[in-house]
């Protein structure tokens, strides 16, 4: 297994963390075995288009629909980050 | 103020092991009027509203409560993310699979050495082989799993070992954590407390494990206090990230904070919200008021919240006191005399440990 994230990685959740939406923080979380995550909305979004299967460089251009302002780097940044934490895993090809 | 995210769910002191390093109080009979399956779901629909999002089922043994299923199944409805926190005792395929039904997210199964005739002599019961079954249970359901061994005079010259079973059973993540001294452990320090080099080797190794394994495990490994230079930021600051409900339904913001003289709060009397919120007990320690010199001009005071209270309590007889583990506090000396004592050549090899006995229950 590779560990950089590109833009052609297909990034998905770790089948061992839950994305759902916390009614009390009334914002999305992140929860995994030893974590919880509490997400911006573009976290969240870009998490929801974590489905195994887009590339980084797709959601990309599919949060750039949903948002003025979208950095590439910020996204694969953030996606970097979360691989490292176990919470986002990616296959490449 | 901010909402807990953590709930520690203590569900019975009762246990078929006998660790001298359990961390669980030394009057356990006090504790034998368990709530109920009714109180301990509302407990749960209270820490949701809350805003807990992560509940820890643990003891005592958990699994010795026969509505274990029933509990992780209410969690679940609630959106809670489950944690069991098992010595393994009970851990039937019938049960694990209920368990998984049940929604459960996540096992942590303790080992007390390396091998089985060492663990079982730690654990006071015939043990290991048991262990290793139910951890190989736990993978083939799928479940992510840690393996927990806590680290003392007895078995931490063992981490090479520890860390090959863990590789072998395929654990995700491996906690190696020193003993925290409370409860038995306490009680039992002067056994348990490791030399200097022993802590230095163990460090090695974990250091060398970690950089080969990076991408298949975890390790965490827990720093043993008494050779720190600064304390920990116990539980993430008092009343900030965590709740514990112990067993007869009283509410602390540690599991260890009972042997603190004040004043107490519990399920039966108040709703977990205002015993957050509000009660005396939470807000005795909580931000940096309370704090007194070193603490209160020390740079560190946000990163480490003046260490442990219930260490202090234990060192000096004064809860507001600075956590003497801190080089910085006047009362360090304590921690220094017993490091010493620990270090000392002339030792017996191994004192005599006293261990954790089992007690009655009412449920
Ligand atoms: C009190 S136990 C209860 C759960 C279960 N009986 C077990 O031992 O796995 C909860 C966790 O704390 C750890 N533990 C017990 N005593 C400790 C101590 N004195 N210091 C640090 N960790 C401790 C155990 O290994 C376990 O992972
Ligand atoms: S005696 Fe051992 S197994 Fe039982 S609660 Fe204490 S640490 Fe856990
Ligand atoms: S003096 Fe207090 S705040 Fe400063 S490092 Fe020591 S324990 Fe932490």
């Amino acid at each position: 297994m590779s560990t950089a994230l590109r833009l052609s990685s297909h990034p998905g959740l770790s089948p061992h963390v839950r994305l759902a939406f916390d009614r009390v923080r009334e914002r999305h979380v992140l929860l995994g075995p030893e974590s919880v995550l509490v997400l911006n909305p573009t976290g969240a979004a870009v998490l929801k288009l974590c489905d195994g299967r887009r590339t980084v460089a797709e959601i990309v251009r599919e949060l750039g629909r949903q948002y003025d302002r979208v950095v590439g780097d910020e996204v694969r940044d953030f996606l970097a980050r979360l691989v490292a934490n176990r919470c986002v895993e990616f296959g490449d090809d | 103020m901010t909402s807990p995210f953590g709930l520690l769910a203590e569900l019975t002191y009762a246990c078929p092991l006998h660790c001298a390093y359990c961390s669980n109080p030394l009057n356990l009979a006090d504790y034998r009027d368990e709530l109920s399956t009714a109180q301990w779901q509302r407990v749960l629909t209270e820490a949701r509203e809350l805003g807990v999002l992560q509940l820890h089922l643990s003891g005592g043994e958990p699994l010795q409560r026969r509505d274990i299923v029933e509990i992780v199944h209410s969690a679940t409805d609630l959106g809670l993310y489950t944690n069991l926190i098992t010595s393994a005792l009970g851990l039937s395929r019938r049960r694990a699979e209920q368990l998984r039904a049940a929604g459960l997210g996540h096992v942590q199964i303790s080992i007390q050495a390396a091998e089985a005739a060492e663990s079982d002599r730690i654990a006071g019961t015939p043990s290991f082989e048991r262990k290793l079954t139910a951890a190989h249970l736990v993978k083939e359901l799928d479940w992510p799993l840690t393996l927990n061994v806590v680290l003392h005079r007895r078995n931490i010259d063992r981490v090479t070992d520890i860390l090959r079973i863990a590789e072998e059973l395929r654990a995700d993540r491996v906690e190696l954590a020193n003993t925290q001294y409370y409860g038995w452990a306490w009680h039992n320090r002067s056994a348990l407390l490791p030399s200097r080099p022993q802590i230095e080797r163990a460090e090695t190794t974990v250091r060398a494990a970690r950089e080969r394994l990076r991408e298949r495990m975890e390790i965490v490994y827990v720093l043993p206090d008494y050779y720190g230079q600064y304390p920990k930021p116990c539980m993430g600051g008092w009343g900030q990230r965590q709740l514990t409900v112990a067993p007869n339904g009283d509410v602390l913001p540690c599991p260890a904070a009972h042997a603190l003289p004040l004043p107490r709060a519990s399920v039966h009397e108040n709703s977990l919200a205002w015993i957050w919120e509000e009660s005396p007990l939470f807000q005795r320690f909580r931000g940096t008021d309370w704090m007194p010199e070193p603490c209160r001009s020390c740079e560190r005071r946000e990163l480490d919240f003046g260490g442990c209270r219930c260490q202090a309590f234990q060192l000096t007889g004064d809860a507001a006191r600075t956590d003497p583990v801190c080089h910085l506090s006047p009362d360090h000396g304590i921690v220094v005399e017993a490091v010493q004592a620990a270090n000392e050549a002339a030792r017996p090899r191994e004192e005599e440990l006293t261990p954790r006995p089992h007690p009655g229950r009412s449920v």
